[in-house]
């Protein structure tokens, strides 16, 4: 019982991942409002900036700013790993700018269109 | 201690997620993903992301949220409610991806070793060698802006492209 | 429309925490190398200053402090500063994007730090003059057919 409790805890942050994964794609599917599509995209895209972050972490491990006096490669096991946090912040960047030009088409659709229901669109079409 | 926090924290995102996606009023969806962000960055930082934290808590805090309710200024603010077409097949397809997801996770490293393949081959070079070559004691700064600094090019120019695109869009003509 | 808030509180408040909060992006932004920030950061913070002016002082104000054609111009200057950055390591002699041929004094690992400020500076005027042209355009957009 320990044991599958010490594994539950050691996973927990991926099976929080697995399951806003499936929140957000099960939203983007089913709802057909454009609106909580974009909800559920956003939730997803995050879901997946918490999978490479938890990736990243070391037990007993600080933040990746050496002090100015770290040397040699024993030092390596005392910081997070900073590689996927360069990736994250891109794609965290990546995220609000298409946010942006996803909400500029739902504009425009909505003067279109006056709805944002996906089948009211697709009947006024 | 700060484990407990963040696996309460995790669990929080979890009920905020399901309530931002629920929620019929447009209006308070879009708080409910604010709040979700917030928590995700506190997650984050529990975590030893700072910097991922700070740009998650500016734009999932404030910049997406403030975008969302520009939009909802003058255009809808409830979601219809649907009549249940389709929903089994979806659901089916959600939770067979995340069986497939859960499968996955057995050959997760555990949580937490320094030994995981991601911080073995060019990482601890980085750790070891970034404040000696690049000047800077903020890793994360010096890989971003000096080792990947193509990256962060071409990410720029995403965003520049982006915002452009918003521009061009919502030009107003005149008829 | 996005107008401006009723409360005198609000607006005074908005008022006083501007020029802290664009202090405090200047500051994330140079002082990136050493402390969690850099240029995402800081660009962001110097936006959400001036969305705050946007929602308390109203749409008007923040059209008379910023432009959408400065805005465009700044997102460009972003870019430019990066890419000519790039260009001069080439002309230079190095690869692309190889600090140390740049002509700074004091050798390769000065050289890398400077390089690096320089390329924060350029992303950060690039990611405020954008996030804020962003919030512009749609805030305009989704006021319907009112005369901007």
């Amino acid at each position: 019982m320990i044991d599958q409790l010490t594994y539950a805890a050691h996973h927990y942050a991926y099976w929080v991942y697995v399951f806003l994964l499936l929140v957000g794609f099960h939203a983007m599917i089913t709802h057909g409002n454009l609106l909580k599509k974009l909800i559920g995209m956003n939730i997803f895209q995050t879901a997946v900036i918490l999978f490479f972050v938890a990736t990243s972490t070391k037990r007993g491990a600080t933040l990746p700013i050496v002090p100015k006096d770290a040397a040699g490669t024993g030092a390596a096991a005392a910081f997070m790993n900073p590689l996927p946090h360069a990736l994250m912040l891109t794609a965290i960047v990546v995220m609000v700018a298409t946010l942006g030009v996803a909400l500029a088409v739902l504009i425009r659709i909505y003067r279109t269109y006056e709805s944002f229901e996906e089948d009211v669109i697709q009947a006024r079409m | 201690m700060s484990v407990l926090l963040t696996d309460l924290f995790l669990t929080l995102l979890m009920v905020l997620a399901l309530a931002a996606v629920r929620v019929r009023d447009l209006v308070g969806a879009v708080f409910l993903l604010s709040a979700y962000g917030l928590v995700m960055s506190m997650v984050w930082a529990g975590m030893g992301a700072v910097d991922v934290a700070f740009t998650e808590a500016m734009v999932g805090a404030g910049a997406s949220t403030v975008f969302f309710l520009a939009t909802l200024l003058r255009t809808v603010r409830t979601e219809r409610a649907r009549p249940p077409r389709g929903r089994i097949a979806s659901l089916a397809t959600a939770l067979a991806l995340g069986g497939l997801l859960v499968v996955a996770i057995h050959e997760f490293p555990a949580w937490g070793d320094p030994g995981s393949p991601a911080s073995l081959h060019v990482s601890p070079r980085y750790l070891s060698e970034g404040y000696r070559e690049t000047g800077a004691p903020n890793i994360v700064t010096a890989v971003l802006a000096d080792y990947r600094g193509y990256d962060t090019l071409i990410e720029t120019v995403v965003i520049f492209t982006a915002g452009l695109a918003c521009w061009l869009l919502l030009e107003r003509r005149e008829p | 429309m996005i107008r401006e808030h009723d409360s005198v509180i609000v607006r005074t408040g908005a008022r006083m925490l501007v020029p802290p909060i664009q202090i405090f992006a200047l500051y994330v932004v140079i002082h990136g190398h050493g402390s969690p920030g850099g240029g995402f950061q800081g660009g962001l913070i110097l936006a959400a200053s001036y969305i705050l002016i946007g929602l308390t002082l109203g749409r008007q104000e923040l059209r008379r402090r910023a432009r959408e054609g400065v805005l465009l111009a700044l997102a460009c200057l972003g870019v430019l500063v990066f890419a000519l950055t790039g260009v001069a390591t080439l002309a230079l002699g190095g690869a692309l994007l190889d600090y140390t041929a740049l002509p700074f004094p004091g050798g390769g690992t000065a050289a890398r730090s400077l390089g690096i400020l320089v390329i924060e500076i350029g992303v950060a005027i690039g990611v405020a003059g954008t996030l804020t042209l962003i919030f512009c355009r749609l805030a305009k957009a989704g006021e319907g057919e009112e005369a901007p």
